[in-house]
């Protein structure tokens, strides 16, 4: 649920307890930042700290559901999970977002494309980034330049299109 | 002015050469990503709302319109041929289609899925067209407090009374209603949990949650069940049905129509729950009950034709009070608002031109969808032979295209790989993805029309089920809340979760 909940599924019961941790946190940081902002109610009676409150509450409410299903029953075990992908695919994404103002969207796309390729089983990184610059190449041309989407450009792209 | 000069004066907008191509643009995008496992309608949508901005409004919301009912139809193609649901509204055809297929009667389960779909599709628009005057009529006496029950009845449903678990369904919808506060509160001006950080105060983009939870934490959960190979039965002879294809067929496509219609226009659920309705009604009905689970052609007829129309039927809580009930219809909700159009009462007789020549368009899509799916069927199979490699690098390269466009900042795509990550985990442990980007968008919308209600009663919380349409809509909520939870509790609950909503 919460990004904090980043269990691999070993100990399946378990992740009901996190899960609502996470509930618990986020529920009791609404409640919090609703309670500080000064709630003018006006006529309605409630105001801008009300629906957070609410919300707040509800989270909590949950995070105690996950207690007692927790409490009650083990949950149904997953299949085993491949750790190694699902890096690759974050790092992936992780590159592109620190390399887009840098490098340009062609290079940067290129290599989330090569580490997703890489992910699902294509680990010739040569031929799959030369391939992912190539394609994300084409689609600056088509979106940036046709489209007027504006895309950040680099090196490559400034190069070819003339900034 | 009748219904009828009315979805004349919209035809001649729809035939204008310009919007025929937005249209063509959607349905072949929409069979494309419906054909294509893993990319759903909703996340379509969400990957070109970007790109349409500064496109023609009109055009782009028929395109988007057509690339909703193209994707019925794609899916089923996926469903029958791959036994892999191409959109989560095919799961159900998977059960008889892929049977035909396997015993090689694939061609004319296609068949009977196309032309199901069709029908449904041409009845269901005509239905919207007639439909949704009224409702708007309806709509005009509807005040705030009327609009939050409508809304509290669509929190419902989207989240706790189908699927396996009431209580995970709540946690994705309270998940999403708490991400729908982040940012300027839209009656006050009072920024809310933006923590210092400028780009929070505009609040989390709909576009920007719904790729990372679709399209990034789809990729992700895909990635991590390993190197799998699916196997694409070949369509073997004819796709043509025979006669008593064509008579097993006509029944189960009516009914159909007559399930998934009204499923789609209540705030009721979207097409994936109306397909699992009729297939259940199918095998109830059928003359051929044992043939069941082995490749009945009713199976497949039924419920793509409820899928299709359930789609349609959609609309008409979308265009004629501005609510979204599916994860599509949330996301084309956004698609008007990026023009500054808000679906409506106001809409019919702001925009009437539009409007009629959106369902105008839907016909006139139907009848495209039908060309592209039966005679052009082999054609879309090749997309099933894409390498999975290169169709998730590619769809990961559109998906943060489209964040980029709109924003290119770090916050933004670090939130793409949050929400991404997210969504895998959402995913593994069964939490349903859907409410969490209905109750983004129609949060605020709650939150207003309450807040509003109560102002004019200054302060009277039993102005909520001061009318009978409130109390009424209210109650109906309460019904779908706790009955499938009694269900759940005496042991009921598997119908349940095979109901599950996914995406649309």
């Amino acid at each position: 649920m919460n990004q904090v909940s980043g269990e691999t599924g070993r100990r399946p019961v378990g992740a009901a307890f996190i899960v609502a941790a996470g509930l618990a946190a986020l529920g009791a940081l609404l409640i919090w930042q609703g309670s500080i902002i000064p709630d003018k109610g006006g006529y309605a009676g409630i105001g801008s700290g009300g629906m957070p409150k609410f919300v707040g509450w509800g989270l909590v409410a949950l995070a105690i559901g996950h207690i007692v299903t927790g409490l009650r029953h083990s949950a149904q075990p997953h299949d085993q999970q491949m750790l190694v992908p699902v890096l690759l695919i974050i790092t992936g994404l992780a590159l592109q977002l620190f390399l887009l103002k840098p490098l340009g969207f062609s290079v940067a796309s290129g290599l989330l494309f090569a580490c997703t390729a890489a992910a699902f089983g294509k680990r010739n990184l040569v031929l799959t980034l030369l391939i992912g610059i190539g394609f994300a190449f084409v689609v600056y041309g088509l979106f940036d330049q046709l489209l007027r989407l504006n895309l950040p450009a680099g090196l490559l792209e400034n190069l070819i299109f003339g900034g | 002015m009748g219904t009828f000069e009315l979805l004349l004066q919209g035809l001649s907008v729809a035939l204008d050469p310009v919007i025929l191509l937005y249209a063509v643009i959607g349905v072949v995008l929409g069979t494309a990503v419906g054909v294509l496992p893993g990319i759903g309608p909703a996340l379509t949508v969400a990957l070109l709302l970007p790109v349409t901005y500064g496109l023609d409004p009109a055009g782009s919301l028929i395109m988007f319109a057509g690339i909703y009912y193209g994707a019925m139809y794609g899916g089923s193609t996926t469903s029958i041929l791959l036994n892999t649901p191409g959109e989560s509204a095919s799961i159900v055809t998977a059960l008889e289609g892929n049977k035909m297929a396997r015993a090689g009667r694939g061609g004319p389960a296609l068949a009977t899925a196309a032309i199901g779909s069709f029908v449904a599709g041409l009845l269901a628009t005509l239905a919207l067209a007639f439909l949704a005057p009224h409702v708007v009529k309806l709509a005009l006496v509807f005040g705030p407090r009327e609009y939050f029950a409508l809304m509290v009845l669509a929190f419902v449903t989207v989240s706790a009374a189908f699927g396996d678990s009431a209580l995970k369904g709540l946690t994705s919808l309270f998940v999403g209603l708490a991400l729908a506060l982040v940012g300027i509160d839209g009656l006050t001006g009072q920024a809310r949990l933006s923590f210092g950080v400028p780009q929070l105060l505009d609040g989390i983009e709909v576009t920007t949650l719904a790729v990372a939870m679709f399209a990034v934490g789809e990729a992700l959960f895909v990635a991590a069940q390993g190197l799998r190979v699916d196997k694409v039965h070949e369509i073997k002879g004819s796709v043509r049905m025979t006669g008593q294809d064509w008579s097993r067929s006509w029944r189960a496509w009516l009914r159909g129509t007559a399930i998934g219609f009204p499923i789609g226009a209540m705030p009721a659920g979207g097409a994936d729950i109306a397909s699992f309705l009729s297939y259940g009604a199918e095998k109830r009905f059928s003359r051929y009950p044992q043939e069941f689970g082995h490749g009945a052609i009713e199976g497949v007829a039924g419920p793509e034709a409820a899928n299709n129309a359930a789609a349609a039927g959609t609309l008409v809580p979308l265009l004629t009070l501005g609510l979204p009930t599916t994860a599509t219809a949330a996301i084309m909700l956004a698609g008007f608002q990026q023009f500054g159009l808000q679906p409506g009462p106001l809409l019919f007789a702001t925009s009437p031109q539009l409007v009629w020549g959106l369902i105008a368009s839907l016909l006139i899509a139907n009848v495209m969808l039908l060309v592209l799916n039966l005679p052009l069927i082999r054609l879309w199979v090749k997309l099933l032979s894409i390498p999975r490699p290169w169709l998730y690098a590619g769809i990961l390269l559109f998906a943060t295209l489209g964040t980029i466009g709109v924003n290119p900042s770090p916050v933004e795509l670090g939130m793409l790989m949050i929400f991404g990550i997210m969504g895998y985990l959402m995913r593994l442990h069964g939490y349903p993805i859907a409410p969490v980007v209905v109750g983004l968008i129609l949060g605020p919308m709650a939150e207003q029309q309450l807040r509003r209600a109560l102002s004019i009663a200054q302060g009277d919380w039993t102005t909520l089920i001061s009318t009978p349409v409130a109390a009424g809509i209210l109650l109906l909520a309460a019904i779908a809340f706790v009955v499938p939870l009694v269900l759940r509790l005496r042991g009921k609950g598997k119908i349940l979760a095979q109901i599950a909503g996914e995406e649309d």
